[in-house]
């Protein structure tokens, strides 16, 4: 009983952190159609810069609400500065190009940024767990559960819902829907693409530094966790269906159960288990759960 | 290919071959590791010019190099010839059962689906303490045709075992290339459903590409192992992968040698780098594939090519 207590925590934990990573991945995706692999430095930016904000914050011994407040700040500021100069300076150079050419700009800009982030912070971890530690816990049917992590969990789902009411009932989610449908009809009726573009991006790098920043109290901030979080998002995103938010919701809830199901009962198959449950729901749904019909073009 | 060409190269690899012994030993491990990824490369180039880029290659370089290491491992096989070709078929075989499945996705999907392929495979090498987990496994020194060359000799005998793959792999890349398989590579890309009504399965067609690249890669595994006595899971994971795929772009998918050219300059430029910037070195890799993709968008090969073209317009 336990077990699966353990299991549900564990994988509704996983998969709120998933769906935060995820989603902005997918939006990049669904509207610019640009697998952005520089996602990974955005997180990892984002878990540096709220680790030392976590770090300056507590050292002066002010109250620990506060904290919570520089984990979401950081985030914001990190993503919009990053997404803006990367969006700018180098995206704008090669959007009408090949799909895989962009990813493979994405993914130098990916390598230089991982390097410069040992430049600014070193290869030591960093460790910020304050905002974790005095949330405290718990006792669900006899397990120690976090605050912090219902806290994740509860983020996740009004995330989502404020995701799917902003694409559904906004001006700007409708916008948004006419681009990712069709760019050159919505351009067509002055729909200025290029904006949507930009406020877009911004928007998924801010959710990508934000999904790094809520992690950080929670490990060790050392170099290289972009790499896995890449990897892992396209993961949920291809379950989901590329550009869809409910897809990455049920993908990232998909892969969070399997992964702690894993974890329990069988430890050595964890990458095992999320791959290889991608690679199922593929056989079945070549382009995700969620994902549209499409055309093939003549 | 014309017989000329066949024999020019023939030339150039017998002559690479003899001058052997006036290199060093560290230049020689450099340009058999050079050809072990040139050799994935050059697979590589068969898929890209059908507008598909792996980003999960390292399988089956991964796969070829752990065949050579269990091989000598369990099964006590230690000639060098008998492994290469145990990887190669190794690698073709996982191909002809991924392909079940990748053979039907394109662009972005085809490539993030054999990086999560190649995750799988990353995944498992690293948690099976049978498979060396993280540590990976020592690969014993081969033995050819019978013959135990230990030290420096075992270095110029790996050397020149490369020599010989990379020559068939040239010739037959090339043919492949040049055949009616190869040509409808552009078509692919271009149009598939027209292909389709000229009644050929792209699928199968895809398929068949992906099985020879993954030979391919199954032998530079193979030789990488070979030559560094050593596999690690590092081999799978996509970083991996990413190297493979940054030489296409670095030598641009013109020919089979600038594959190899392209793969050369990435190791020198690698070793250039270890030793100056250690820390440095992504850094290097992603602003070289930005700059190449950038100002240089159809890789070195082309501004060769097109000098050579410019060349034959100003004779005439």
């Amino acid at each position: 009983m336990i077990t699966a207590i353990a299991i549900v925590t564990d994988g509704l934990v996983y998969a709120a952190w998933l769906f935060v990573v995820a989603i902005g991945l997918s939006l990049i995706f669904g509207v610019m159609k640009i697998l952005n692999v520089a996602h990974g430095a955005f997180y990892a930016f984002g878990a540096y810069i709220s680790a030392t904000a976590i770090g300056l914050y507590f050292d002066r011994g002010w109250p620990a609400a506060g904290g919570y407040v520089a984990i979401g700040a950081s985030a914001i500021a990190t993503g919009l500065i990053m997404g803006y100069v990367l969006e700018r300076v180098f995206l704008r150079r090669v959007y009408g190009k090949d799909e895989v050419v962009v990813v493979l700009v994405t993914y130098a800009l990916f390598l230089i940024l991982e390097d410069v982030l040992i430049l600014i912070w070193g290869a030591e971890g960093k460790a910020a767990y304050q905002p974790y530690s005095e949330a405290g816990s718990i006792d669900i049917g006899g397990l120690a559960v976090s605050l912090y992590d219902i806290g994740l969990v509860i983020f996740a789902a009004l995330l989502a819902i404020a995701a799917i009411f902003a694409i559904k009932k906004t001006t700007f989610g409708r916008l948004l829907t006419a681009v990712i449908y069709d760019r050159e009809t919505a351009s067509a009726f002055g729909v200025d693409v290029s904006r949507v573009y930009t406020l877009t991006f911004l928007l998924g790098a801010v959710l990508g530094a934000l999904g790094g920043a809520i992690t950080a109290p929670k490990i060790s901030v050392s170099p290289g966790l972009g790499v896995e979080v890449i990897v892992l998002a396209f993961a949920v995103v291809a379950i989901g269906g590329m550009g869809s938010i409910e897809g990455a919701l049920l993908g990232a809830l998909i892969v969070g159960l399997f992964r702690a199901c894993a974890v329990h009962l069988a430890p050595n198959l964890e990458l095992f288990a999320i791959y290889a449950v991608m690679a199922l729901v593929l056989v079945f749904r070549p382009h995700g759960l969620f994902s549209p019909a499409l055309a093939r073009k003549i | 290919m014309s017989v000329r060409h066949t024999l020019l190269g023939a030339l150039v690899f017998a002559g690479l071959a003899a001058c052997v012994p006036l290199l060093p030993l560290w230049l020689i491990s450099l340009i058999t590791i050079a050809m072990s990824s040139g050799l994935v490369v050059s697979g590589l180039i068969i898929l890209w010019r059908a507008g598909l880029v792996p980003f999960g290659q390292a399988l089956f370089f991964a796969t070829g190099a752990y065949t050579v290491a269990l091989a000598g491992l369990w099964l006590k096989i230690s000639d060098a010839v008998v492994l290469v070709i145990l990887a190669i078929v190794a690698a073709a075989l996982v191909a002809a059962f991924a392909g079940l499945l990748l053979a039907r996705y394109r662009e972005i999907f085809f490539a993030m689906l054999s990086l999560a392929l190649s995750m799988i495979l990353y995944g498992l090498l690293v948690k099976s303490e049978a498979l060396g987990s993280t540590d990976g496994i020592n690969v014993a020194q081969a033995t050819f045709f019978g013959m135990k060359p230990r030290g420096a000799a075992y270095t110029i005998a790996v050397f020149w075992l490369s020599l010989v793959l990379v020559f068939l792999a040239w010739l037959s890349v090339t043919a492949y290339l040049g055949s009616v398989a190869g040509q409808m590579a552009g078509a692919i890309r271009d149009n598939e459903i027209r292909v389709e009504y000229l009644g050929i399965s792209v699928t199968r067609l895809i398929h068949l590409k992906l099985t020879i690249a993954a030979a391919l890669a199954g032998a530079g595994g193979a030789l990488a192992a070979l030559s560094i006595s050593h596999v690690d899971p590092q081999m799978a994971y996509w970083t991996t992968s990413g190297g493979f795929v940054f030489v296409t772009i670095l030598a641009g998918a013109v020919s089979v040698p600038a594959a190899f050219i392209g793969a050369l300059i990435f190791e020198v430029i690698r070793s250039i780098a270890v030793a100056v910037l250690p820390g440095g070195w992504q850094m290097i890799l992603g602003t070289v594939l930005l700059v190449t993709i950038l100002f240089v968008p159809n890789g070195l090969g082309s501004l060769i090519m097109r000098k050579r073209i410019a060349g034959q317009g100003g004779s005439k």
